[in-house]
């Protein structure tokens, strides 16, 4: 199937989306793929039987990432149920899709490749066949970028606080390739999320900026860190607004924050940042904080509630879910944000300003 | 306004530290990680590192030295300046640092194209850069080189590069003076000159340099090296200079120098014509031995403001809040013009507006501007004798009037009374008529002060009504001025929906904040602007209406037969609280104060003076910091003095019952034998349509229909005493410590309520004895059962507090009362039940449909009517929807 806009046609309904409404990202991946109850034999699919390095032994159940190859009709169907939710956004299933973060399944790079690649085109085949059934309200399909299981900013050895598990370049060299193939697969925007330390994401900035100066299409970018606790801080502990010193640079189509805390933890954070970015502003939190079960017992209602009242207060105009949020959460969350405006970016007097764990500016 | 001027940390630069080469070369990286922080707690608010060293692998020791202050937060806190030479170092380091840095610093030395590439990466690996005064010709040295240089790199990179303005330093080099060359005996100069070029020329770059150069000749005399910089700084800093490497903490103040020595350092800085038969130079080294050795001279407190003139003293006691010299300094204002008015038209307006704008730009935060307006209103008390003296005098010239009122049923304040001082704050006449105030009441003074503005505010949910109401009386008697809404219970879309609607002949504002008023009352009044807002305000709720009729009729839900059957069941091998030590009220006439101040949960105290963050991070916010640190100061002080005067007594009643639940109600028992009934606690169930398995609760789950379970409930006061302390101040024109004692008030309430249910779970019901919760726990809520309120999220009906305070004889054992809004007085009061099951645990109800409301009109022997008007803002449907369109 071909799209029904182009490529600068969807970047410009997507700006113009944002313009006139707040946006509604799809909810969690993990929590929706978990009621499939696929087993082994589902996530190896023919391909991943015994070959690309993937030893029989191993376990390739949780790789929820490969199901882009191996069962893309599961995959296409969550895309559909978020859609019909009234997402306007739906990710792409590639959270953990970089070389690195593969590591952990011994899959190799072109393994990794075509995840990317196919998950991207699963994304833009579901906005698509959306679009063309609704064109009044456009849907766009965001390239995942997770962060990874090794953290440039934080030592892997308790005894040495200066030790590191990879390098910078290793990191950008990972973030590059994803990156290739999620634009290659045809993704709308990247969305570089649930970010635990800011210098990973630096990375995959400078990655997606040396891709576009070298020719690639430029795409909007879109990053969301993720404050852990009520600190306020990130993993790596930068304050949100010194978060957003690091990252502005990038000069992102949205920069928000998600996962890790419920909606009402996550507010003050939002908060802040609503008031220092002068770009769009994001959030989608996780369903309240897991029970001592591991599960989340917030309820669609109560997660819109929260996230109504963001809106209706002017932080907000790009929200949705993370973990345990699933279509009914977003159904509640698009339908209470529908009526209310997106908020007004923010102008703020330009001023030198940087960071370190914490904000520096020096006004004019 | 005093220049801002921004030290980095020199001490980790091999180069100007000899100790902390040392360390580097020896591998002594944790010596060395202390110089940083040393620095940091010093006050550095930016650190340059530097291992540009012969005996150095430069690459490998940056990235060292950077990996391991990532891992130490106390240094990581402050952005680094990444100090080399060498690109390959540089970028190394920018490979290391999360934050954003400053690269120190790329040049055209090796020319355009490698300066342009560096520029590039810089903003790949978004750093802020330091570009020398350095091009392929050499560095540059005279005034006129250093500005062709910058103008030329400051082109390149904002026109071509994209880099932005405001991330360009210029180092525009300073070089050594007084060395007895005479050709370097201007190089002061030309830097202080090319400094006031480049900022006036070249928008939003900044300018720094290495500071200690300037002394170099001097080296070994270190006093008067320190008196060179400060001399030096002084006029850099005048000139525009924003940053420097400097230890600046070492440095003497400018005016505290020796004269004669500032004299002789100051001719050699600014190359002045020579006094004597010999050179400034060597005036300044024939007495240099003199000063060797000397101390630096004791800080001296500030009151430097004071000799400035009167007007700018005013402005400077608004500004800062000092109430201390504003009678004299208003009197001696008073006595150079010629009507006592004009001083409030002049320097305190002025002064006023001041304060407007740094609050407008957010640089002063609400605590500080309501100080602003205690030292306005102490002035104003000073003048006003003079002015009615003077009988001649005319009324003051005002922007505006405009009448507040906290509607019928409500008694909550804070936010009305900070919008009042904001509006104060800029020139509005406000006249308050205060709280519970009924419609008539509010239009009559309208009529009588002939206001502009008529402003509402609410804080509980039955207040929404009440100002639909006003809204419709306003219609009816014909008025047509601005009507605006706020408060916490208020929103726009039912401002939009509701109260709008109700007023057509003028118009409706929601407004959502203290700070957005102004603005507001600004362009409502305005004679050129009004018009163009009433139209888009109008525009924007019709849309809203429309968009929430499209809302409403979606939204499906579960009957209430179907709730019920999807119950929540508590799980039964959980263990039931058991039997509390008795049953029946207990009261508690006078609780220690002193122990309530323990449990104040202070992230709400701040969010009530708009300040928004998490305590006690708050405290350290690089914004509001400051402005959350006094006020944290103020209440300290306030809450000392509550608690040793006792200002107010906290009052509270207990009690608990046997229960048994019947339905979604909770029958309660005079005692044991569960045969008298002395009341029904009736709940309500969420009928939204659930998901896997999750129930459809209401309060009543909580409680078994059989066997020995019970309930309790409470009610608290912090406020016996508020009100009367509160109007005390705000007669003596205090509206700032008003407000606070409101404020402190309401979370002694809270922490009441929260210190009171500690007692209850380890003591008075004791289902759990041995909890060790600490004060972070309870404001965080981890602890078994809840305490739910009517008029929250898990009971949204107000009315249940009538049961509520019956039961508990609230009126006699804590003197409290309800109003014919159920809100409670004292204002700072809490109320509600205990649940005391393991699987009791807050939720919303959220919105309910029609077959619940006659359910539970039934269950509570009310008119359905009545049951809608109280439960108005969570019907799932328009109760009015059907009347109205018979009646058109």
């Amino acid at each position: 199937m071909t799209s029904p806009l182009t490529r600068p046609e969807r970047i410009a309904a997507l700006h113009a989306a944002a313009k006139e409404r707040i946006l509604v990202l799809d909810g969690s991946w993990g929590v929706m793929i978990q009621r499939r109850g696929l087993n082994e034999a589902d996530f190896r699919g023919d391909r991943f039987v015994t070959a690309n390095g993937y030893n029989e032994k191993d376990q390739m159940k949780g790789n929820n990432d490969i199901l882009c190859i191996t069962r893309p009709d599961v995959i296409s169907d969550l895309h559909d149920q978020y859609f019909a939710a009234g997402a306007d956004i739906s990710e792409t299933n590639t959270f953990s899709a970089t070389t690195i973060a593969q590591e952990d399944y011994a899959l190799d790079a072109q393994a990794v490749w075509d995840i990317n690649l196919e998950g991207a085109k699963l994304a833009r085949a579901a906005a698509d066949r959306w679009t063309e059934k609704e064109p009044h309200k456009p849907r766009f399909a965001a390239g995942s970028i997770g962060p990874l299981n090794k953290m440039l900013s934080m030592s892997s050895d308790v005894n040495d606080p200066g030790a590191r598990l990879v390098t910078f370049d290793q990191v950008y060299e990972a973030y590059r390739q994803q990156v290739k193939a999620l634009n290659q697969g045809g993704v709308d925007l990247y969305l570089i999320e649930t970010i635990t330390d800011t210098l990973n994401c630096k990375a995959c900035i400078k990655a997606i900026k040396d891709l576009e100066d070298e020719g690639l299409d430029p795409l909007p970018i879109w990053i969301s860190g993720t404050i852990t606790d009520r600190s306020g801080r990130t993993l790596s502990g930068q304050t949100a607004e010194g978060f957003w010193n690091s990252v502005r640079h990038a000069k992102p189509f949205a920069v928000g924050f998600n996962c890790a805390l419920g909606a009402d933890l996550m507010r003050p954070f939002i908060a802040e940042l609503s008031r220092v970015a002068d770009t769009l502003v994001a959030a989608y939190p996780n369903a309240g904080l897991p029970n001592a079960m591991g599960q989340y017992d917030e309820q669609p209602h109560e997660t819109a509630h929260f996230i109504e009242e963001w809106a209706a207060s002017g932080l907000v105009n790009i929200v949705g879910g993370c973990c345990g949020t699933t279509p009914d959460h977003i159904k509640h969350v698009a339908e209470e944000v529908a009526p209310l405006k997106p908020r007004a970016i923010p102008e703020r007097p330009v001023a030198l300003r940087l960071s370190g764990l914490e904000p520096f500016e020096l006004a004019s | 306004m005093r220049p801002v001027f921004i030290n980095v940390g020199e001490r980790t630069n091999v180069t100007g530290s000899a100790k902390f080469r040392k360390l580097v070369v020896e591998g002594n990286y944790s010596a060395a990680l202390d110089v940083a922080r040393q620095q940091v707690e010093a006050g550095a608010q930016i650190i340059d590192i530097n291992m540009d060293e012969g005996l150095l692998d430069g690459v490998v020791a940056m990235r060292t030295f950077l990996n391991l202050i990532a891992a130490e937060p106390d240094i990581a806190r402050v952005p680094v300046m990444i100090d080399s030479s060498k690109w390959e170092v540089i970028e190394a380091g920018l490979k290391c640092v999360q934050g954003k840095p400053i690269v120190n610093s790329i040049s055209m030395k090796e020319g355009e194209q490698a300066f342009r590439d560096h520029a590039i990466q810089c903003l790949r690996y978004g750093a802020a850069v330091v570009v020398m005064a350095f091009d392929e010709v050499g560095q540059a040295d005279t005034a006129a080189r250093k500005i062709e240089i910058c103008t030329r790199a400051y082109n390149i990179l904002v026109n071509e590069v994209g880099f932005p303005p405001e991330d360009i330093i210029f180092d525009p080099n300073i070089f050594a003076v007084a060395t007895g060359i005479e050709e370097h005996d201007n190089y002061a100069v030309d830097f202080i000159e090319a400094v006031k070029v480049i900022k006036a020329t070249l928008p939003y770059a900044r300018v720094s340099g290495g500071v200690s150069n300037v002394s170099f000749s001097f080296r070994g005399n270190e006093p008067v090296r320190r008196a060179i910089h400060s001399v030096f700084l002084y006029h850099a800093i005048n000139a525009g200079m924003d940053m420097g490497i400097v230890n600046a903490g070492d440095l003497p103040v400018y005016d505290d120098i020796d004269p004669v020595l500032r004299e002789a350092v100051e001719d050699v800085i600014l190359n002045r014509p020579q006094r004597t038969n010999v050179s400034n130079t060597e005036r300044l080294v024939d007495m240099a031995p003199t000063y060797k050795g000397e101390k630096g001279a004791a800080r001296v407190v500030d009151l430097k403001w004071r000799d400035a003139p009167v007007g700018k003293r005013i402005e400077h006691a608004l500004v800062n809040g000092i109430t201390e010299y504003i009678d004299a300094d208003t009197e001696e204002a008073r006595l150079s013009v010629e009507r006592p008015l004009h001083v409030i038209e002049g320097p305190l307006m002025d002064g006023m507006n001041v304060v407007g704008d740094l609050f407008g730009s957010g640089k002063m935060f609400l605590p500080q501007v309501v100080k602003s307006a205690r030292v306005m209103k102490q002035a104003v008390a000073w003048l006003e004798p003079f002015m009615e003296a003077e009988k001649a005098g005319k009324p003051r010239e005002q922007a505006g009037r405009i009448l507040m009122a906290t509607v019928k049923g409500d008694v909550h304040d804070i936010g009305k009374n900070i919008v009042g001082v904001v509006l104060q704050c800029n020139n509005y006449e406000v006249i308050d008529l205060g709280v519970m105030v009924p419609a008539d009441r509010i239009l009559d003074a309208a009529v009588e002060h002939k206001v502009d503005i008529i402003g509402l505010s609410g804080l509980i949910t039955p207040s929404l009504d009440e100002m639909v109401f006003v809204g419709a009386e306003m219609e009816r008697r014909g008025f047509d001025i601005p009507l605006l809404i706020g408060g916490a219970t208020t929103s726009r879309t039912h401002t939009a929906v509701k109260i709008e609607p109700a007023y057509r002949r003028g118009s409706t504002t929601y407004v959502i904040d203290a700070s957005r008023a102004v603005g507001v009352v600004a362009g409502l009044l305005s004679p050129t602007e009004r018009a163009r807002n009433e139209a888009a305000t109008r525009d924007e709720y019709i849309r809203i209406r429309e968009q929430y009729a499209r809302g409403q009729e979606v939204k499906a839900r579960a009957t209430l037969a179907q709730a019920r059957e999807n119950r929540f069941r508590p799980d039964p091998s959980l263990p039931m609280p058991g039997a509390p030590s008795f049953i029946g009220v207990k009261a508690f006439d006078a609780w220690d104060l002193q122990d309530l101040v323990n449990h104040i949960d202070w992230t709400p105290f701040f969010a009530s003076w708009e300040l928004i963050g998490r305590y006690p991070l708050i405290l350290e916010d690089e914004i509001v910091g400051e402005a959350a640190r006094d006020l944290f100061k103020d209440a300290q002080a306030m809450l000392k003095r509550i608690v040793e005067e006792k200002w107010f007594t906290a009052k509270g009643v207990v009690g608990f019952w046997p229960a048994r639940a019947v339905g979604d109600d909770i029958a309660v028992f005079s005692d044991e034998t569960r045969t008298e009934e002395i009341a029904r606690f009736h709940t309500l169930r969420q009928q939204i349509k659930k998901s896997n398995g999750k129930p459809n609760l209401a309060l009543s789950d909580f409680v078994a229909e059989e066997g020995d379970d019970y309930i309790g409930a409470f009610a608290v006061t912090a406020g016996h005493g508020e009100l009367e302390i509160a109007k005390r101040f705000k007669d003596a024109g205090d509206d700032y410590s008003s407000i606070m004692a409101t404020a402190l008030a309401d979370r002694l309430a809270e922490a009441f309520a929260e210190r009171l249910h500690k007692e209850v779970r380890t003591q008075l019901w004791g289902y759990m004895p041995d909890e060790a919760t600490s004060v972070d726990d309870l404001i965080a809520e981890q602890y078994q059962g809840i305490r739910p309120a009517p008029g929250y999220p898990a009971q949204p009906d107000h009315t249940e507090k009538a049961t509520l305070f019956r039961l508990l004889n609230a009126g006699v054992n804590a003197g409290m009362a309800l109003t014919e809004s159920f809100a409670m007085t004292p204002p700072a009061s809490v109320s509600g039940l205990y649940f005391g099951h393991p699987g009791s645990h807050y939720f919303g109800v959220g919105k309910i449909d029609r077959d619940q409301v006659e359910d539970y009109a039934r269950r509570k022997g009310m008119e359905v009517a009545v049951v809608e008007r109280w439960l108005s803002p969570i019907l799932n449907y328009d109760p009015y929807a059907a009347p109205r369109e018979t009646a058109a």
